[in-house]
C-alpha cells in the first residue's frame, strides 16, 4: 500500500477514535469507548507494522517515506509543510508509541470500567495518541512541535482527569505550565536555526549544517541546541524542570504508563536523536547534556529511595532513567539512548500498569506501607512485575541490562565520557536496584499490612494480558540490541541489530580502539553494584525491616532533604512563584493605579484648574459683558487704525 | 485752540463729536446703571449716536446708503426695544424690582 | 458601489430599526446583520488577492478646496479587518439577545451604527475622511458603555473618551501638517492616503524635533491609545469591566483593532525612517505590553479584567510584531489582529454568558463548573487554547510568526517576549483551574439563588434543551449554555481550529499587500486600481 495512505490513516485512526468517544463525552460505557479507541490505536499499530516492513525492505541508506499533505505556514522564507517522514527513528518510536499505547488502551478499559467519564478519557487518550505520532512523524521542528505542545495539552488534561480535587488540576496545571517553561526555549532553539540555516526541515537541516565542531558557547549550533535542550528538560523532566513529572501521578495510572512513562516524556531524546548528526559538532552542548542527564539520574533515584507512594517512586525512577537517556545523549551514545528508550518503554509501561493493577485491587490505595504480601494475590500481576524489576535493575538477560550497560560503557569509553559519568551511571544503578527492589519487598513480599476489610483480587485478563505481553517484551526486548562482546561469546553470533538499524540516520562519535576486557569488567562491576544494591534493600526491608528507620533516623538531615525532594518545590514555590505573584500585584496596584492613573489624573486636574481659573471670567454680570465686548471693539479698533 | 471759525462752521466734524459724545453717555448708562429700563435707554442713545454719524457720512459723501442703513437701524431699535421691555417686565413681575443683578444666572 | 454599502447599508439599518415595533427588532437586527455579514462575502469575488494595490476605489469631492475626497478602497491589509467587523455583529446581536434588556431599540441602533464607523474607519483612504470614522465609531460605543454598563460606567466611559479624543487630537494636527505639505511637495492640496505616501518627510536621526519624528509621534500615540499600548492602556480593563457583553465584544475585537491598522496604513509606510529609527521603542513597549498585562492579568480577582489585561498582553504581540518591520512580523501581526478578535471575543461572550446567569464575575465566586456546565467549559477551554497559543489553533500562527519575526530583528527583545508563551499559560490556566475545576464554588452546585428549581429561569433558554441533562439538579442556577448561545460561539471555535490548520487560506488574501509593505518600506507607493 501506498505509504501516504498509512502515514494518514496511522494519524487518522486515533483522530477518528478522539471524535467518536469525544462526541458522546457523557457516555458511561466503558466497554464501548474503550473498544473504539483501543481499536483506533490498534490500527494505527498495524499501519506502523506495515510502515517498518515496507522501510526494512528499502536499502538502508534510502530509508525513508515522506509525503506532504498540505502546505502549512508560506511566509517569506519559512515554508512549513504538514509534512511526515518515517525512516528508522520514527518507525521505531510509531511502533513503540502505537504498540504500547495499544496495550495501555486494553487495560485502560478494566481500568477505567468504573469511572464517571470513561468516554472522554478515552477520547484524550486517542487524542495523545494522535498528538505524539505527529511528534515523531514530522519531517521538520515545527510539526513536531505542534506535537510536542499537543502531547503537552493532552497530559494537562489527563492528569487533571479527576479536577474535582483541585490537588489535582494543579498538578495537570503544574505539568503545563513547567513544559511550557521548555516550550519557549525550544522555540528560542528554533528561531536561531532557522535564521542561522533557513530551515526547519530536518534532512535539509542536518545537510545545510557545516560539517565544522563548533568550539565556543556562543556559536549558532551549540546555543540552539542548548536551548532546545531547556526543551527537552521541560518535556522529559531532566533537571530543573523535572518537577511537574512526579505531581502528573495525579493522572490515571494507565496515563502514567502511557504519557509520564513509555511516550510523551521521551520525546526529548526523540528529538536530540533525531538531530544527533548535527549534535557532534555541538560538543559543548553535549557537555551540558550528558551533565544534566547524569544529575537528573542520580538525584531522582536518591528521592525515590525515601518515596512511600508506589506511582511517585515508579515517577522518580522515570525521571532517572530518562536522566540516562540524556547521559547517553550526551556522551554521544545516540544508539544506546534510542535502545533505552525502547525497553524502558517496555518494562516501565509494565509497572505502571502493574502498579495500576496493585491500586486497582487495593481500592485507590498508593501507600506501599500499607501493602505487603500482595503476591498471593495478584500472582500475574506479582510475576510480570518481577519481570520488569529484573528489566530495570540490569540483571542479565533482561531487556534493561543492554540498554543501560551499553550507555555506562559508553560513558566511559566515548570521548564525551568520562570516568566521572560513568561513576554517576553506576552509582545511579545501584539505587535503582535499592529502590526497586524496596518497591518489590513492601509491595509483593513479606507480611501483608493492610485491614482486614481490604480484599485484594486479581486484575481481569484485559488488565493482565497487556501485563504478559509487556513483560514478555520486558524480557525478550533487549535482545535486538546485543552489544559486540557479548555477542562475540555467545552461541549464534547475534550482532546489535538495533545500532545497525540505526546507524545512517543517527550522528556518529570517533570511539578508540574498544578495549575488550574493560568493558567486561565494567558490565560485570555495574551488575554486581545492582546485585549489591538489590540485596541491600532485601536485607533491610524483608530481613530487617527495623533497619530503615534506624539509618533514617540516624542520617537525621540528610534523610529529611532526600524525603522531601531536596525541597526543590519549596524552592521554586519560595523563590519563583510566590514572588511572581507579588510583583504582578504589585505592579497592578502599584503601576497601573498609582502611577499611570495618577499621571492621566493629573493632566486631567491640570486642565480642570485651568478652566476654574478662566470661568472667573464668566460672572454673570450682563455689564461685565458689556464691558468686556466694549474693550474687544475697543482693542479691535485700534489694531485696524494702527496697522492702517 | 481751535478758531472761532471752526467751531461755528457747523461741518462734518461737529455732527462726529456730537455722535461721540451721545455714544458715550449711552455707553456709561449701560455699563454703569443697574436700572435695566436705564441700560436700555442708554442702548437707544447710542442707537442714535450711530445713526447720527451714519447721516452725516452721508451728507458728505453725497449718497443714500446712509440713510438706507439708518432705517435699518431703526427698524432694529425698535424692535429691541420691544423685547428689551417685555423682559422688564418680566423682571419687575417676578421680582417688584427692575434691576440687572437678578439677570446673573448665567455665572459659569 | 460595494465599498459604500458596506459601509453606509448599517447606516439604514439602524434608521429602519429606529421604525420597528419593539418585539421584532432582536430577529429583525440579526436578519439585517446577517445580510450584511453575506454582502461583505461578496468581496472574496470582487477582490483581487493577488494585487498588491488598492481595489474596488470609490472617489467623489467632498471638500474639493483643500483636496478633501470621500474616497474608500480595500487592499489586503483592510479586507480581513472588514470581514471581521461584519462577521461579529450578528454575533453581537444574537450575543446580546438575553443580555440587553433595556431600551433594545437604541442598543441596536447604537451597534448598527458603530459598525458602519468602524468599516469605514478600515475603509476610508482620504485621512479626513478617516479621521471622521475614527472618531465617529467612539461615539456609539460611548453610549454603549455609558448607557448599557456597570456600576461604574460613568466614570469609564469618561476615562474611555478622554483617553482616545486625546491622542486622535495630536492625529488630526499630523493630518493638516500632511495635507499642507501635499500642497508644497506635489503642487495641490490632497488628504488622500496615497499621496500622503508620495511625500518626502525630512527626517534627522537621532533628533527629537525634525518633522517626520514629531509627525510620526503624533499619528503614533493616538494609535497607541486606541490598541492600547503599554503605558497608555489603562482605559481597558476600566472599560470592559464597565461595558455590557456586546460592548466589550466589539471593542476588544473591532475597535483595538482600528489601532494596528492605523500603524500599517499610517505610521509605517508614510514615515517609514521615523519608524525604522524608533521601532526599537515600539518593540521594547510591546515586549513589556506583552509580559506587564500577562502578569497583572495573571492577579485579577475579576474574569473580565483578567480578559481585559490579558488583551493588553496580546496587542504588545502585534506590535511586537508590526515593529519587527520583517514579513515574519508584520503578517503574524496582521494574522494576531484577526486571532485576538476571534479569542478574546469569544472569552468576552463566554464571560457575559456566565454573568447573566450568576450576576458575579468574580473567580472566587466559581470553581468545579466543568462538572454542571460541560459544554461550557469545553468551549471556554477551547477558546483558552486559542488564546495561549496552542499549535493548531490561531492563535499559534499568530503568535509563533510574530516572535520569529521579532526574534529577527532584536534577539533581546524577541527572547523576552517569548516568556509570554509561558505567562500566558500561567495566567489563563489558572484562571482555568479555579473557575471550572476544584470544589463546587459559592455559585456553582448547591449556592446561588434558591427557589428557582430547575430549568428556564432565563428568557431565552426555552430554545434548546440539548445541553440540559440531568446534573443540575442540585443547583438553583442552570449554568449550562443553551442552543443560542452554542449557536453564537460555534462559528467562533470553527474559525479557532480553520486559522489554525489552515493559515494560507487568510494570509493568502492579505500576502500581496503585505509582502509590498515590507520590501518597500522606504519608498512605499500603493496603485489606486479603478
Amino acid at each position: 500500500m501506498n505509504h501516504a495512505i498509512l502515514i494518514l490513516t496511522l494519524l487518522i485512526a486515533p483522530l477518528l477514535g478522539f471524535a467518536f468517544n469525544g462526541l458522546r463525552f457523557r457516555s458511561h460505557n466503558a466497554y464501548l469507548a474503550g473498544s473504539v479507541a483501543t481499536a483506533a490505536s490498534f490500527i494505527s499499530f498495524l499501519c506502523s507494522l506495515a510502515l517498518f516492513f515496507q522501510l526494512k525492505d528499502l536499502p538502508p541508506e534510502a530509508r525513508h517515506l515522506t509525503s506532504r499533505f498540505f502546505d502549512w505556514i508560506v511566509v517569506g522564507d519559512l515554508r512549513v509543510p504538514f509534512g511526515f517522514t518515517v525512516d528508522q527513528i520514527s518507525a521505531i518510536m510509531i511502533l513503540i508509541i502505537t504498540g504500547v499505547g495499544s496495550l495501555i488502551h486494553l487495560f485502560s478499559i478494566g481500568y477505567m470500567s468504573h469511572d464517571e467519564r470513561p468516554s472522554k478519557y478515552f477520547a484524550y487518550l486517542n487524542l495523545f495518541l494522535f498528538n505524539m505520532l505527529v511528534l515523531v512523524l514530522g519531517d521538520n521542528l515545527l510539526i513536531t512541535f505542534v506535537g510536542w505542545e499537543g502531547v503537552g495539552l493532552c497530559s494537562y488534561l489527563l492528569i487533571g482527569f479527576w479536577f474535582s480535587d483541585p490537588a489535582k488540576a494543579a498538578a495537570g496545571m503544574k505539568a503545563f505550565v513547567t513544559n511550557r517553561i521548555g516550550d519557549a526555549g525550544f522555540l528560542i532553539g528554533m528561531f536561531i536555526l532557522f535564521f542561522t540555516y533557513g530551515t526547519l526541515t530536518y534532512s535539509d537541516l542536518l545537510q545545510l549544517i557545516p560539517q565544522v565542531v563548533e568550539s565556543t558557547w556562543t556559536g549558532p549550533l551549540t546555543l540552539a541546541f542548548l536551548f532546545l535542550f531547556i526543551g527537552a528538560t521541560g518535556k522529559s523532566a531532566q533537571i530543573p524542570l523535572y518537577v511537574w513529572l512526579p505531581d502528573a501521578m495525579a493522572g490515571p495510572t494507565p496515563v502514567s504508563a502511557l504519557i509520564h512513562a513509555a511516550t510523551m516524556v521521551t520525546a526529548g531524546v526523540y528529538l536530540f536523536v533525531r538531530l544527533s548528526p548535527a549534535l557532534i559538532f555541538a560538543p559543548h552542548a553535549m557537555e551540558v547534556i550528558a551533565w544534566t542527564g547524569a544529575a537528573t539520574a542520580l538525584v531522582a533515584a536518591t528521592i525515590g529511595i525515601t518515596q512511600w507512594d508506589i506511582k511517585k517512586i515508579l515517577a522518580y525512577s522515570t525521571v532517572s532513567q530518562l536522566g540516562y537517556m540524556f547521559l547517553a545523549v550526551g556522551v554521544g551514545a545516540f544508539g544506546a539512548a534510542q535502545f533505552h528508550l525502547m525497553t524502558h518503554a517496555f518494562f516501565k509501561a509494565l509497572m505502571f500498569l502493574g502498579s495500576g493493577s496493585v491500586i486497582h485491587a487495593m481500592h485507590e490505595e498508593q501507600d506501599v506501607r500499607k501493602m505487603g504480601g500482595l503476591r498471593k494475590y495478584l500472582p500475574i500481576t506479582h510475576f510480570t512485575f518481577v519481570l520488569g524489576w529484573l528489566a530495570i535493575i540490569g540483571i542479565p538477560p533482561f531487556a534493561g541490562f543492554f540498554s543501560k550497560d551499553e550507555i555506562l560503557w559508553q560513558a566511559f569509553s566515548s570521548p564525551h565520557g568520562s570516568k566521572a559519568l560513568w561513576f554517576v551511571g553506576a552509582l545511579t544503578a545501584a539505587c535503582t536496584a535499592f529502590y526497586m527492589t524496596r518497591l518489590m519487598a513492601l509491595t509483593f513480599w513479606g507480611k501483608s499490612r493492610f485491614g482486614k476489610d481490604v480484599h485484594p483480587h486479581e486484575s481481569p485478563p484485559s488488565m493482565t494480558i497487556p501485563l504478559m505481553v509487556l513483560g514478555l517484551l520486558s524480557v525478550i526486548g533487549g535482545w535486538v540490541g546485543i552489544p559486540h562482546v557479548l555477542g562475540a561469546v555467545l552461541p549464534g553470533h547475534p550482532s546489535n541489530l538495533f545500532e545497525g538499524w540505526l546507524k545512517p540516520v543517527i550522528g556518529h562519535v570517533a570511539h578508540h580502539e574498544p578495549n575488550v576486557i574493560m568493558e567486561w569488567a565494567l558490565m560485570g562491576v555495574s551488575v554486581s553494584l545492582a546485585g549489591l544494591g538489590a540485596w541491600f534493600a532485601y536485607h533491610n526491608y524483608l530481613v530487617q525491616p527495623n533497619l530503615p528507620k534506624a539509618v533514617a533516623a540516624k542520617l537525621g538531615p540528610v534523610y529529611r532533604a532526600v524525603a522531601n525532594k531536596y525541597y526543590v518545590d519549596e524552592f521554586y514555590d519560595r523563590f519563583l512563584i510566590n514572588p511572581l505573584i507579588a510583583t504582578s500585584k504589585a505592579i497592578w496596584l502599584y503601576i497601573d493605579v498609582n502611577v499611570i492613573d495618577k499621571v492621566t489624573y493629573f493632566a486631567g486636574d491640570l486642565v480642570s484648574g485651568l478652566a476654574s481659573f478662566a470661568k472667573t471670567v464668566q460672572n454673570g454680570k450682563t455689564q461685565s459683558y458689556a464691558l468686556y465686548m466694549a474693550l474687544g471693539v475697543a482693542i479691535i479698533m485700534t489694531f485696524v487704525m494702527w496697522r492702517g | 485752540m481751535p478758531s472761532t471759525e471752526t467751531i461755528l462752521n457747523v461741518g462734518l466734524t461737529h455732527y462726529l463729536a456730537l455722535s461721540a459724545v451721545i455714544f458715550s453717555f449711552g455707553m456709561i448708562a449701560v455699563l454703569m446703571r443697574k436700572n435695566v429700563i436705564v441700560m436700555l435707554m442708554g442702548v437707544e442713545l447710542m442707537l442714535n449716536a450711530v445713526n447720527l454719524s451714519f447721516i452725516a457720512f452721508a451728507k458728505e459723501s453725497g449718497n443714500l446708503s446712509g440713510h438706507i442703513m439708518v432705517f435699518f437701524v431703526m427698524t432694529i431699535a425698535a424692535a429691541e426695544a420691544g423685547v428689551g421691555l417685555a423682559l422688564a417686565v418680566a423682571i419687575y413681575k417676578k421680582f417688584h424690582e427692575v434691576n440687572i443683578r437678578f439677570f446673573e444666572h448665567l455665572r459659569g | 458601489m460595494l465599498l459604500s454599502l458596506l459601509i453606509f447599508l448599517p447606516v439604514l439599518f439602524a434608521l429602519i430599526v429606529a421604525m420597528l415595533p419593539e418585539k421584532v427588532i432582536r430577529p429583525a437586527s440579526l436578519l439585517m446583520s446577517l445580510l450584511h455579514f453575506a454582502l461583505s462575502l461578496v468581496l472574496f469575488y470582487r477582490f483581487n488577492p493577488s494585487s498588491a494595490g488598492l481595489q474596488l476605489i470609490e472617489k467623489t469631492p467632498w471638500l474639493p478646496t483643500f483636496g478633501v475626497n470621500y474616497f474608500v478602497g480595500i487592499d489586503g491589509i483592510s479586507f480581513w479587518l472588514v470581514i471581521l467587523s461584519t462577521f461579529l455583529t450578528p454575533l453581537v446581536v444574537l450575543g446580546s439577545w438575553t443580555a440587553i434588556t433595556e431600551k433594545i431599540r437604541s442598543f441596536h441602533i447604537c451597534l448598527f451604527l458603530l459598525s458602519s464607523a468602524m468599516i469605514g474607519t478600515f475603509l476610508a483612504l482620504d485621512a479626513i475622511l478617516f479621521y471622521a470614522f475614527f472618531e465617529a465609531s467612539l461615539i456609539p460605543m460611548y453610549f454603549m458603555v455609558g448607557v448599557w454598563g456597570g456600576a461604574r460606567r460613568l466614570y469609564a466611559t469618561m476615562k474611555f473618551f478622554i483617553y482616545t479624543m486625546a491622542g486622535s487630537l495630536f492625529m488630526l494636527v499630523a493630518i493638516i501638517a500632511l495635507i499642507f505639505m501635499t500642497q508644497e511637495q506635489l503642487g495641490t492640496m490632497s488628504a488622500s492616503i496615497p499621496d500622503f505616501y508620495k511625500l518626502q518627510i525630512p527626517f534627522v536621526a537621532g533628533d527629537l524635533l525634525n518633522t517626520q519624528t514629531i509627525l510620526f509621534f503624533a499619528f503614533a500615540l493616538a494609535f497607541a491609545i486606541k490598541v492600547p499600548m503599554f503605558p497608555v492602556h489603562t482605559w481597558l480593563p476600566d472599560a470592559h469591566v464597565e461595558a455590557p457583553t456586546p460592548g466589550s465584544v466589539i471593542l476588544a475585537a473591532v475597535m483595538l483593532k482600528m489601532g494596528t491598522y492605523g500603524f500599517l496604513r499610517f505610521v509605517l509606510p508614510i514615515f517609514p525612517l521615523a519608524a525604522e529609527y524608533w521601532a526599537w521603542l515600539f518593540m521594547l513597549l510591546g515586549v513589556i505590553g506583552i509580559i506587564y498585562g500577562a502578569l497583572v492579568a495573571m492577579v485579577q480577582p475579576d474574569i473580565k479584567k483578567l480578559v481585559a489585561y490579558s488583551s493588553v498582553s496580546h496587542m504588545g504581540y502585534v506590535m511586537l510584531g508590526i515593529f519587527a518591520l520583517n514579513i515574519y512580523g508584520v503578517t503574524g501581526g496582521l494574522y494576531q489582529m484577526l486571532n485576538h478578535g476571534i479569542s478574546t471575543g469569544a472569552l468576552f461572550l463566554l464571560v457575559g454568558m456566565l454573568y447573566e446567569r450568576t450576576h458575579s464575575r468574580q473567580i472566587a465566586d466559581y470553581g468545579g463548573l466543568a462538572k454542571v456546565a460541560p459544554i461550557y467549559t469545553i468551549a471556554f477551554i477551547i477558546v483558552t487554547f486559542s488564546s495561549i497559543a496552542v499549535p493548531l489553533t490561531n492563535g499559534f500562527i499568530g503568535e509563533f510568526l510574530i516572535l520569529l519575526g521579532g526574534f529577527e530583528a532584536n534577539k533581546i527583545f524577541g527572547g523576552f517576549a517569548v516568556l509570554g508563551v509561558i505567562l500566558g499559560a500561567v495566567y489563563m490556566l489558572w484562571a482555568v483551574k479555579r473557575i471550572f475545576f476544584g470544589a463546587p464554588g459559592k455559585l456553582v452546585g448547591g449556592g446561588g439563588d434558591t427557589g428557582h428549581g430547575g430549568h428556564g429561569v432565563h428568557a431565552g433558554h426555552g430554545h434548546g434543551h440539548a445541553a440540559h441533562g440531568s446534573h443540575d439538579d442540585h443547583s438553583g442556577l442552570d449554568l449550562e449554555i443553551g442552543a443560542r448561545e452554542m449557536f453564537v460561539l460555534a462559528p467562533l471555535v470553527i474559525l479557532i481550529f480553520w486559522m489554525g490548520l489552515f493559515p494560507s487560506d487568510f494570509l493568502n488574501w492579505s500576502k500581496a499587500s503585505l509582502d509590498h509593505l515590507v520590501q518597500n518600506r522606504t519608498n512605499y507607493q500603493l496603485n489606486v486600481e479603478e
